[in-house]
């Protein structure tokens, strides 16, 4: 068992979970989506991002461009989240919150495919 | 021989993204985790508003305040004044982002100030520079006396050069020295082909190979890497010792140059034919140089100071012209051809026991400069009318030889240099070489005499031409047609037909007659001949606008100015029908 390898697939596994946590739940309603698990998956996307650099394999690559895939759609939506919290002025409306749950579904898609190239990426290993 | 080092592998250009990466992984890891607390703090610890309601940071605010306060920008706008709780974990905050921005910050600056990242980053700025190279280039292996004399020469003639060097201080000078153009040079092991395949050996606009290192294993490796690499690229390879060049020669390089039997070569022919000797230092001297005229080496009993590699390859060339030769050597050899004195040259007695006062001609041949230089200096003192024949190991002892006056001081890299630019510069010089050599001493005179009368004793410029579509395609077409064009004819200048082109034509290769030498001016020229001129440079320039462009090349031939557009073309054909000549084959069918 590798060390470097536990703390690897545990952020890439976190980041899709708590990116899960905040997508389900009804698309339009504010108060199934908390903001405090939006932070979560960003930051913890952000580092299994930079977990990734400097793998020089084809493999390495893959999963650097789908961490990024995940973090440009997570940022998104939390740039989005605090335009409508505090520049619009009418807070999370059901318009707005949609907007940020579909950004972040979009994010969740990313990192299942990261998770099936690790799952992938364990298989070929066979040991 | 030096033991083989270990080729250390080489600093790959396209890592350097990857090892910055790599080496900056755990700080941002770190700054990312200590923004991500400090933010998810502040929003979770309760303040109070304006009104005194308790509330709380947003995430937005949280990172706004946490943004400008880690970067130690530190405004003071703040949505509300904090209460204590808020303060005391703001207080943490700050010390955690210094902690943060200063590991970040001290990683960055070890990582610039890595000398591994700066090769890299050397490197990838050589290959760069190569891969953008579109003017033809050659490859130089060794920045030495000989690399310096030839990227100087390459430089003057309007070539590039890309330079790979061993040693960093050498790849430093290259800076200092003046280059009209840039040359790209690498700190590298010219051994590895790796090296060499970044430095443009496999590089369209790559037109040569130099292997001039100091090492002949190295050069031998070289060698090697270009024929497999390369094979269609001429390479020049340095090889001091014989079986070096035998095995260089053994899977077909095509130019081997030992500078010491190169030498033996030219003596020999200047002992057999001092004209001969002559026109070939002329022709194939530095350029920009001037050919001082030498004495003649005298025949008669010459002394052979020193019988090592240079040693050895003088009594060859000495033998090969039967002249008689008292060789000096610590350990003399039993040998009935010469006669052997033991000892040193540098003490007048083992001199005087050679007989130096008849002696005519002396070879200071060691392997050391200072020997050399009291060799000549004893000689000299002992008979003032001695042919001294110095060699020079080293070049920065050239002030030395400069100020002693020998006839001849033999500097190894000169030697390969001089060779290197005439086989390179003009294919067809060595065939004339050769051709000359084999030419009695009163021709060599005649040509000698009617060229520099005619160009002055300083060294000339040399080239080909090959009239061919892609060379010279004014002339081609021309001749294609059946118009028949003399060498008097072309060689005058564009500018006033009635001036002579400050050129001469020394050979003429044609596919299936004998090459000519000096051919006559009414020579009758034909697609595919091959010329070799000597002129200065002005000429060269003069000549190819001739050849490649039709209105010049028509000036030239008819004294009349083509006019030049469709307009003009199609006017003068309305008054002249016949006077001017098609432009092109597609106006003839």
């Amino acid at each position: 068992m590798n060390l470097e390898k536990v703390i690897f697939g545990f952020f890439i596994v976190l980041a899709a979970t708590l990116n899960f946590g905040f997508f389900v739940g009804d698309i339009g309603d504010p108060a199934h989506h908390d903001v405090y698990e939006l932070f979560a998956a960003l930051v913890v996307s952000l580092i299994a991002t930079v977990l990734k650099f400097g793998d020089r394999t084809q493999i390495g690559a893959v999963h650097l461009a789908t961490s990024l895939v995940a973090d440009l759609q997570l940022i998104a939506a939390a740039l989005t989240w605090g335009y409508a919290a505090h520049i619009t002025g009418s807070g999370m409306t059901s318009e707005m919150t949609a907007r940020v749950v579909s950004l972040s579904g979009g994010a969740l898609f990313a990192n299942v495919v990261s998770v099936i190239i690790l799952i992938a990426e364990t298989i070929m290993q066979r040991r | 021989m030096k033991p083989a080092r270990a080729l250390a592998p080489l600093p790959r250009h396209h890592s350097i993204f990857f090892l910055i990466m790599r080496r900056l992984r755990a700080p941002l890891i770190v700054l990312i985790v200590i923004i991500a607390v400090s933010v998810f703090g502040l929003t979770l610890i309760p303040g109070v508003d304006a009104d005194g309601q308790p509330t709380r940071l947003s995430f937005f605010h949280a990172f706004y305040f946490i943004s400008y306060t880690a970067t130690t920008i530190g405004f003071g706008e703040i949505p509300h004044a904090f209460s204590e709780q808020q303060r005391l974990w703001v207080m943490f905050c700050i010390y955690l982002s210094v902690i943060g921005w200063a590991y970040t910050l001290g990683t960055v600056f070890a990582l610039l100030g890595d000398r591994n990242l700066q090769q890299a980053i050397q490197m990838q700025r050589f290959v760069r520079a190569v891969r953008r190279l579109r003017e033809p280039f050659y490859l130089v292996c060794g920045y030495g006396e000989t690399g310096r004399l030839i990227c100087r020469a390459l430089d003057r003639l309007g070539y590039r050069a890309v330079v790979i060097e061993l040693d960093e201080s050498k790849v430093g000078e290259i800076d200092l020295h003046t280059y009209a153009a840039d040359v790209p040079a690498l700190t590298a092991d010219a051994r590895n082909p790796e090296t060499l395949e970044f430095a443009g050996l496999t590089h369209r606009s790559c037109v040569g190979v130099m292997a001039l290192t100091n090492d002949d294993n190295a050069n031998l490796a070289i060698a090697i890497a270009a024929r497999l690499l390369a094979p269609h690229l001429p390479a020049l390879c340095r090889a001091e010792s014989a079986e070096v060049a035998a095995n260089m020669a053994s899977f077909g390089t095509r130019h081997i140059i030992n500078p010491f039997e190169k030498f033996g070569e030219y003596l020999a022919l200047a002992l057999h034919s001092p004209a001969a000797w002559h026109l070939l230092a002329w022709l194939t001297g530095q350029p920009g140089s001037t050919v001082i005229h030498h004495r003649n080496p005298p025949r008669g009993r010459w002394i052979i100071c020193g019988h090592g590699r240079f040693g050895r390859v003088m009594v060859d060339a000495m033998k090969s012209q039967a002249v008689p030769l008292t060789i000096i050597d610590r350990s003399p050899r039993q040998d009935p051809e010469h006669t052997w004195v033991q000892g040193e040259g540098t003490g007048a007695d083992a001199l005087r026991q050679a007989g130096v006062g008849e002696a005519v001609g002396i070879v200071a041949g060691t392997g050391s400069d200072v020997d050399n230089l009291s060799i000549a200096v004893t000689a000299r003192a002992l008979n003032p009318r001695l042919y001294v024949v110095l060699r020079q190991n080293h070049y920065t002892n050239h002030a030395l030889f400069d100020a002693f006056e020998s006839d001849i001081t033999v500097v190894p890299s000169e030697i390969v240099a001089n060779e290197c630019l005439a086989i390179l510069g003009t294919p067809l010089l060595a065939p004339f070489l050769a051709e000359i050599r084999q030419r009695d001493e009163e021709w060599c005179a005649w040509v000698l005499e009617r060229m520099t009368r005619r160009f002055g004793w300083e060294v000339p410029r040399v080239w080909s031409e090959r009239i061919n579509l892609v060379r010279t395609p004014a002339l081609y077409r021309r001749l294609m047609r059946g118009e028949r064009v003399t060498l008097g004819m072309l060689l005058c200048s564009p500018g006033n037909r009635y001036e002579a082109l400050g050129c001469e034509v020394l050979y003429l290769r044609r596919d299936d007659e004998a090459p000519r030498l000096i051919p006559a001016s009414d020579l009758v020229l034909q697609p595919g001949d091959e010329l070799l001129l000597v002129g200065r440079g002005g000429a060269r320039a003069e000549l190819a606008l001739t050849l490649t462009n039709e209105h010049a090349l028509n000036y030239v031939l008819t004294g009349e100015d083509l006019p030049g557009g469709l307009v003009w073309e199609y006017l003068s054909r309305r008054r002249k029908p016949h006077a001017t000549p098609s432009k092109s084959g597609e106006q003839e069918t």
